[in-house]
């Protein structure tokens, strides 16, 4: 794991106020295939025909070759159709935890060489351009293309990723006006809000995010645990 | 008619239900009142249930021939792919039904619409739709918002008719707009349309590429162009080339024809305007007020407008957004084909005596890039492929994928005096830019062509392009006599 030092970062939702974030542990990598096929042989009970539909939808592993098997080509690529429950609980067996939003973003910030990644050239672009790419047929290992500024590997491009509070922001996916939040989360068509309306990346992830429930599964969603310091 | 559904509704006893609906049908009328505020009188009983029959650009379903309101399920289904947004140009496109714009949706005013918005499993992206046909929240964006491989359902009365926009509106907006999530849905009035001989489906969109025009390959979504609101390209129909060459649209002299016209933008107003014809009546905004005898139109970025004229001539008659360098240098071009009779007395192809060719002289302040560069020579097989390319992507939106271009307007390329002429006077005319009065095949022109941002070698390959392939001749320039020429 990598050690994130306590500091703070711009939540999309908080206008300029930088939120701190203490100090924490958080996965280099995505959990792939292989690592999770290891928790089912201790934990069977979350399995493909074993779990219970309340904690997983219709298509929970749905890429696995059989019940208990992925194909050995993804064995090393991040596990995906995978509910919020079964990430959180693949975590707690580890003796970890989901990361919160704020950890995850606080991270997701970090540029190749700088911890604040806008302020590098071409990182955001480079960010939005992977939505600008089909999906691959079969998604690539983990740890291939770039890690960050604290050594993690794959923040984007790969797969979305779950978050313990992934349901806490109600973007409701209505993006000029959301009465959800109380305080306009995407006010406007931009957002009166938002500390940074350009942040269109962002604006992606918590899309994505809100538009989740926690039985969810998607052929590109998959998790990352975290710890505490 | 509404009468008829009023009788059947004290017939039924529901008359408490439908006391809002009392005062709107005793003022009698066949729609309501146009003036009236509110529509709650389109809140009717349902007859029957039938499923929505959807169709991609530039086709429109069916006109609706029932006489009372039913439910009316829809099914559209958000698909991310990638296609061609012009020739050698692919781009990811986010898309209502697979296409850009999305499936034209043909509902009547008072329908009850059960509405079904399925996110396929391989997007990437959670979406929604905002339908501007809806009365309700976000017109339906809170209630369709939805993850990639999930359905979102919910209903709605069509309460107001008109021709409407719908887009998807999740976060970031701008830019599921920009990467083509629009369509039209028709309210079609309880009347009905008048009837007419073709119907057809045009939507504007504007796009914003990493690269520039025709630069090939994959081109990314380049979010500071869109913020800018500076377009790479503006097109009909999601693509440069969507309604030319073998997609043209089609009508023959007598028809009356029936254009839907949406603007998706994300930024840019329309000015719709089709060369060669006058709109005998446009639905302005897409709403119910007709005008009357209009050149060019306005459509609101997230509007629309109907219009409707008899092509009386035949000819290719030509879409454009009268913002007129959209129109030539980013594709916001079309074109309607009318074949039949020539009708001399409404129009008739004057030629006039040959007078001369103006020796014109644009003061350019720089070359063009790459001239400094010696130019690669490249084989005549290389050139006749490169310079296929170049020409569908730079020529063809003019001078037609044929070459034959149109008459009075874009002068032939192909079996054309003009080319079978000094060489050097075409390579002017590409490298240069060539304005004013000139004569090929015997027509005269009097237009502006604007110099071509091509390098020397592009330039000769799209030249002997169309002298080996359009005029079967024997004349090749090369990349040198090219850069002599280049002002």
């Amino acid at each position: 794991m990598a050690m994130i030092p306590e500091g703070s970062y711009l939540p999309l939702y908080a206008g300029n106020n930088r939120t701190n974030v203490a100090a924490f542990y958080i996965d280099k990598h995505p959990v792939t295939n292989g690592e999770f096929q290891k928790f089912l042989e201790s934990n069977p009970g979350w399995k493909r025909s074993a779990v219970k539909r309340l904690f997983a939808d219709e298509g929970y592993l749905k890429h696995w070759l059989s019940d208990g098997m992925y194909s050995t080509a993804e064995k090393n690529s991040p596990v995906v159709n995978i509910s919020w429950f079964a990430a959180k609980k693949y975590c707690e067996c580890q003796g970890k935890r989901l990361p919160t939003t704020a950890e995850w973003e606080r991270v997701a910030e970090a540029g190749w060489t700088v911890a604040d990644g806008s302020s590098e050239p071409g990182f955001n672009e480079w960010i939005l351009a992977m939505a600008s790419k089909p999906a691959p047929r079969s998604l690539p290992a983990v740890g291939t293309a770039k890690a960050n500024y604290y050594g993690v590997w794959d923040m984007h491009g790969l797969v979305w990723e779950w978050t313990l509070d992934f349901n806490s922001i109600m973007s409701t996916g209505e993006s000029r006006a959301a009465p959800g939040t109380g305080d306009g989360l995407f006010c406007a068509g931009g957002s009166a809000t938002s500390g940074d309306v350009s942040n269109y990346a962002a604006f992606l992830r918590y899309a994505l995010r809100s538009s989740l429930k926690a039985g969810h599964v998607l052929q590109n969603l998959g998790f990352r645990c975290a710890a505490d310091k | 008619m509404t009468r008829s559904i009023f009788r059947l509704i004290i017939g039924t006893g529901t008359l408490l239900l439908f006391q809002t609906l009392l005062s709107s049908c005793n003022q009698g009328g066949k729609s309501g009142d146009e003036d009236q505020i509110g529509r709650e009188y389109n809140v009717t009983e349902i007859k029957g249930e039938e499923r929505a029959v959807l169709t991609p650009p530039p086709f429109v379903p069916p006109p609706i021939t029932r006489n009372y309101a039913t439910k009316v399920i829809v099914d559209l289904e958000v698909i991310e792919h990638e296609m061609e947004l012009a020739d050698g140009v692919s781009y990811m496109f986010w898309t209502f039904g697979g296409t850009v714009p999305g499936s034209f949706i043909r509902i009547r005013e008072g329908d009850f619409v059960e509405f079904h918005l399925k996110n396929h499993p391989d997007n990437k992206l959670p979406h929604n739709i905002d339908l501007h046909a809806v009365t309700g929240q976000g017109g339906g964006a809170e209630a369709s918002f939805v993850a990639p491989g999930y359905e979102a359902t919910f209903n709605f009365t069509a309460l107001n008719p008109g021709l409407y926009v719908y887009h998807c509106a999740t976060a970031p907006v701008g830019m599921h707009i920009a990467n083509g999530m629009y369509g039209l849905i028709l309210v079609e009035p309880r009347e009905g349309l008048p009837r007419v001989d073709k119907e057809f489906y045009v939507m504007q969109g504007d796009f914003y590429t990493t690269g520039n025009y025709g630069e090939s390959g994959l081109q990314p979504f380049d979010m500071n162009k869109a913020i800018r609101e500076q377009a790479d390209y503006v097109v009909f129909n999601g693509r440069v080339g969507a309604l030319t060459g073998n997609n043209v649209l089609k009508a023959k002299t007598g028809e009356t024809v029936r254009l839907f016209v949406g603007n998706g933008g994300p930024n840019l107003v329309s000015s719709f305007h089709v060369i060669g014809e006058v709109f005998d009546n446009v639905y302005m905004e897409g709403g119910r007020l007709k005008n009357h005898d209009i050149q060019t139109t306005l459509i609101p970025a997230g509007g629309s407008a109907i219009t409707e004229f008899k092509v009386e001539v035949p000819g290719n008659f030509i879409l454009v957004d009268h913002s007129i360098f959209r129109a030539f240098n980013k594709g916001a071009l079309g074109i309607l084909a009318v074949e039949g009779e020539e009708n001399d007395r409404i129009f008739s192809h004057k030629t006039e005596p040959y007078t001369y060719i103006p020796e014109t002289r644009i003061a350019r302040a720089e070359p063009a890039g790459g001239t400094k560069e010696p130019a690669p020579e490249l084989s005549m097989e290389e050139q006749l492929i490169m310079g296929k390319k170049l020409y569908e992507v730079n020529c063809a939106a003019c001078h037609l994928s044929d070459g034959k271009g149109v008459a009075g307007i874009f002068p032939p390329l192909a079996a054309s005096d003009y080319m079978s002429g000094n060489p050097d006077k075409a390579i002017a005319a590409v490298v240069n830019g060539l304005s004013g009065e000139i004569k090929v095949n015997g027509v005269n022109y009097n237009n502006v062509m604007p110099k071509q941002t091509l390098t020397d070698t592009e330039t000769a390959a799209v030249l002997n392009f169309i002298y080996a392939t359009m005029n079967k001749s024997e004349t090749r320039v090369t990349a040198a006599q090219v850069r002599k020429i280049r002002k």
